[in-house]
């Protein structure tokens, strides 16, 4: 998915000593992060890491050799004399003296670190990303009312360039986390927390919400997808689209049960259906997964998420809707129409 | 009895000359045979065997609760618990954890060691410590109570609003929560009031405060940054439960409330607390490890300040609990860099075990190793907690199963291995017997092995993006692997846990018999019979140096500790009280004898918090009315103890 030439990746493959890492950079990662809002942060991670294993190997072989080098066995009188108090505190003076310089060399560093991925003052797009039990809406924001749109769980962003976000939950706290391309910032009601991503590779992000949340947490992720300029624009332009009018008489059908049994949640543009409790789906079709990443976006798993969400998600606020058979195939007929 | 009592000048006596000393002394302070005696026992010794017993049978639980959870990660995807489930067992895990073991079973052993240490016959306030016991094995029933009506507190230890709001969380089980730790904080309070007055005032003549064991240290400044701390999240979950029960907007954001007013309750509490529950056990590591050392700690004086100033820079860091809230960058520079100083004391700490075992000559029994192989628990987990320190690493760390590996990596490796290390120590004062040494090594090496195959992997596990708290996880993102290898280490060191009450549980009844003084310790605990008379020492022994019993072994050693003869005390419970910091006698006191007040006020309290629980006011006025009439009988004057007398002002 992504380019793995960084030496880092092998660095950590050989510290952790693990096959672990060895075929592909797991989605969460954050050994190796793809913009600026993350990358200074993972040089000073490195960094502290680093001293952090120094330290501890050299702590290590020093109480070991401490240990082993008068060890006399316990039968010897001489292992149970009582020793004056006298020697050892070049130790503390050494000891102390060297932590507390690479201490002091370590804050400053975080300082200019925090300055680093302060956020930009100029930013091409604003994103209101809401958070819920268990999922994310985002509306793309935009001085010409008619290019505002809101999607769910998938954000498209345009490589290269900063993007702010404003964060705000309908709920509890949660946190929004692109572990590869930021650090989290949580969500929190009453007040807006804004944060800012930039990509610099096309290709797709994981996310997942970072503080507990309630039953679903584990099940709250959601994907940025960086776009060329190109690309960008043409899903955008997408995205602007109403939903299209059903073309066959099944999803004609299907359209009437969505607005019977789903609109009161979710809405589609340019339909009757104009829920705001759940996910917007006018362009259902266009994303990769669903139920908030759970599930790959097929046929098969939306009538299963349909049929029987309880099962797939408990406690999930989608409600087990008990629809007929025939309801059930319309609806995911005219679901499927949602490109 | 005349005026004259007060001012009475005390026997000094060599207990040696007259075999009658120890049979009046035990009639005086021994307990009454039968179970009435036992539940009004205030004996320092039978509280802290208490403490350690109940904390001990609460670390089984929440290690239960931790297998079970195990095994619903070991594998991604499984079905083994509901969500609710796994979110309520790594509530109630958090919780056991870190409010019904770690501090209480450090006051289990300061319970036990702190008049032995001090030369003193019992704490301040016997009965207070009593009650304290009470109340802190009661609290734990409550909280456990949630589970037989039916569903544990599942919004965290941390328990975040508004997720633990009645609008998210309707149920009894966060009342529950909110009112038992209100309860708990009274037991803490009261027990770090007896602490602190305990070491002001009974310390045996001539130790003075540069003459203390560290563990008296460490106990010390845990009781005194309790009693700061539990404040805060005492009225934090009371201002919960008020919002919750009585319409209040504290957390409200509806009403004007502010959710992140509970996060800094929360943490400037929680950390200092985190520190009550180490600086104790690095002190039974300062203190145990000399003896194996066979030399004094290096630089005691550093360690002691060392102690102190990690307390008071740990009321300056709770912020980096928050780090990814959305706070000013200023405030969060702030707090980073005051993170990153607390590591300086920290260090002292570690160079000062290392010096002594470096410069020592060091002996390889359980205890030892418990010791040393803390070291290097502690001090990956001091830098993991480092790399946490720096706000943008954090954003990325934190709620991740990096910052579980930290905290189990500081909470295991600096309480859990220096308590089990420290009950093979003082194992044979608390019993009269020696624990099996073979066993013991055993123990440590398979906890020592499974605690960190266990816990070692989570920080990789945290880099590789895996949240906390989250009750399952998909296949394909790089984690399956690993939590299979933790569940197993943990298993692994839960073995180890086994084998160690194994060997407690043989050593009992089997145990090689231990005279007073079995590893040659250096501290006066050492000075009387293993288990000690329920008066601890015959007369009050008087010291001369910090490490009184090898006085005579050290060349060049001045000090003239001796407990041979000193103050007699024998009429009624007596000790001696001392000046703040020379520990010059200045005072008889005198020590209230047994009583059941102590049980009767914790019932009474109890059940009032039951009343306020089920908003039952009969109920509550009722039990305020019986906790009035206990303290009334608690305080009731006796003759005994001169309460009765006029004494005059002269």
């Amino acid at each position: 998915m992504k380019p793995m030439t960084s030496s880092r990746v092998a660095a950590a493959a050989a510290l952790c000593g693990a096959p672990l890492l060895a075929d592909a950079e797991p989605a969460m990662s954050y050994l190796h992060t793809f913009g600026p809002a993350g990358d200074p942060a993972t040089r000073l991670g490195w960094g502290l890491a680093i001293i952090s294993i120094v330290v501890v190997v050299v702590i290590t072989v020093l109480l070991l050799a401490a240990a082993l080098r008068r060890r006399l066995p316990s039968a010897d009188p001489r292992a149970l004399a009582v020793h004056r108090d006298e020697g050892g505190m070049p130790w503390l003076y050494i000891g102390v003296g060297v932590s507390t310089v690479v201490l002091v060399g370590c804050a400053v560093w975080t300082m200019f670190t925090v300055a680093a991925v302060a956020m930009p003052t100029q930013t091409v797009l604003t994103l209101q990303v809401t958070a819920a039990q268990w999922w994310w809406s985002v509306r793309y924001e935009s001085s010409e009312p008619d290019r505002i749109f809101t999607i769910a769980n998938e954000i498209h962003i345009p490589v290269g360039r900063p993007v702010r976000i404003e964060l705000a939950s309908q709920d509890v706290i949660h946190s929004f986390w692109i572990p590869q391309l930021a650090g989290k910032m949580d969500v929190i009601p009453g007040q807006t927390n804004v944060t800012w991503l930039q990509a610099d590779q096309p290709g797709t992000y994981r996310g997942q919400c970072g503080e507990y949340c309630g039953a679903q947490h584990a099940h709250m992720a959601m994907y940025v997808v960086a776009d060329t300029p190109q690309d960008y624009a043409i899903w955008v332009r997408d995205q602007l689209r109403d939903a299209a009018a059903p073309a066959s008489e099944a999803a004609r059908l299907g359209e009437q049960a969505f607005t019977a049994h789903c609109a009161a949640c979710h809405a589609v543009r340019g339909t009757d259906a104009g829920g705001i409790l759940g996910p917007d789906l006018t362009h259902l079709m266009s994303r990769h997964t669903i139920a908030a990443g759970l599930l790959p976006n097929t046929p098969g798993n939306l009538a299963a998420w349909i049929a029987d969400s309880q099962a797939l998600k408990p406690g999930s606020r989608m409600p087990a809707l008990a629809l007929s058979g025939r309801d059930l195939s319309a609806t995911l007929t005219y679901l499927q129409t949602l490109h | 009895m005349a005026n004259t009592d007060a001012l009475r000048v005390p026997v000094v006596a060599r207990p040696a000359d007259d075999p009658s000393i120890a049979l009046r002394l035990q009639r005086i302070w021994e307990t009454r045979a039968g179970w009435i005696g036992a539940l009004a026992s205030v004996d320092h010794k039978s509280i802290g065997k208490r403490y350690l017993v109940t904390s001990f049978a609460f670390l089984i639980l929440g290690g239960l609760e931790a297998a079970v959870m195990r095994l619903q990660l070991a594998q991604p995807n499984q079905a083994l618990l509901t969500p609710e489930q796994y979110n309520q067992l790594f509530t109630m895990h958090g919780v056991t954890m870190i409010f019904l073991y770690a501090l209480p079973v450090l006051s289990g052993f300061s319970n036990f060691l702190w008049p032995l240490l001090l030369g003193s016959r019992d704490m301040a306030f016997p009965r207070l410590n009593a009650f304290s016991y009470w109340v802190f094995l009661f609290s734990g029933i409550f909280l456990y109570a949630s589970f037989p009506v039916g569903r544990a507190p599942d919004a965290g230890w941390f328990n975040y609003v508004p997720y633990s709001s009645l609008a998210y969380n309707p149920g009894i089980n966060i009342d529950l929560y909110a009112l038992g730790m209100v309860l708990l904080g009274v037991s803490t309070t009261v027990g770090s009031i007896n602490f602190i007055v305990t070491l002001i005032r009974t310390r045996a003549p001539g130790m003075s405060i540069n003459r203390v064991p560290i563990l008296v240290w460490g106990t010390l400044t845990a009781s005194v940054g309790n009693i700061f701390a539990v404040p805060a999240v005492s009225l934090a979950f009371f201002m919960l439960w008020m919002d919750r029960r009585f319409g209040m907007h504290f957390f409200d954001v509806t009403g004007g409330g502010q959710p992140l007013l509970w996060q800094h309750l929360f943490w400037m509490f929680g950390h200092p607390w985190v520190y009550a529950i180490v600086l104790p056990a690095m002190g039974i590591v300062s203190d145990g490890l000399p003896t194996f050392c066979r030399r004094p700690l290096v630089g005691y004086t550093a360690v002691a300040l060392a102690t102190v100033t990690t307390m008071v820079l740990g009321f300056g860091v709770w912020v980096h609990h928050m780090f990814a809230t959305g706070l000013p960058p200023l405030s969060l520079s702030f707090f980073s860099a005051a993170s990153f100083v607390i590591v300086i004391p920290s260090a002292v700490g570690v160079f000062a075990w290392l010096a002594t075992i470096w410069t020592g000559r060091p002996q390889f029994t359980t205890p030892f190793l418990f010791f040393a192989g803390f070291v290097i628990v502690f001090v990956i987990g001091g830098v993991s907690g480092f790399m946490t320190a720096a706000v943008p690493v954090d954003v990325q760390l934190t709620d991740t199963y990096f910052v579980v590996a930290h905290l189990h990596y500081v909470l295991i490796g600096i309480n859990v291995f220096p308590v089990v290390g420290g009950i093979h120590y003082w194992f044979p004062k608390f019993t009269g017997r020696l624990m099996n040494e073979r066993l013991g090594k055993w123990t440590f090496w398979i906890m020592f092995i499974g605690f960190n195959v266990g816990f070692f992997p989570m920080h990789i596990l945290g880099v590789l993006g895996m949240p906390r708290r989250v009750y399952t996880y998909s296949d394909g993102l790089g984690w399956s692997t690993l939590n299979l290898v933790i569940t197993l280490g943990a298993y692994l060191f839960a073995f180890g846990v086994l084998l160690f009450l194994i060997n407690v549980w043989r050593s009992l009844r089997q145990g090689e018999r231990a005279g007073a003084n079995p590893w040659n310790g250096p501290s006066l605990e050492w000075a009387t019979a293993s288990p000690p008379p329920p008066y601890n020492f015959a007369v009050i022994p008087t010291v001369g140096s910090r490490y009184p019993l090898w006085e005579s072994q050290m060349t060049g050693q001045t000090g003239e500790s001796t407990t041979a003869e000193g103050f007699l005390l024998d009429d009624g419970r007596e000790t001696i009280g001392t000046s703040v910091l020379d520990a010059v006698p200045d005072v008889i006191l005198r020590m209230p004898g047994d009583s059941l007040a102590p049980l009767l006020l914790s019932i009474a309290l109890v059940v009032l918090f039951i009343g306020m629980l089920v908003q039952s006011w009969w109920l509550f006025g009722a039990a305020l009315a019986a906790s009035l009439l206990a303290t009334i009988a608690w305080l009731w004057p006796e003759a005994r103890l001169g309460q009765t007398m006029d004494i005059a002002h002269e």
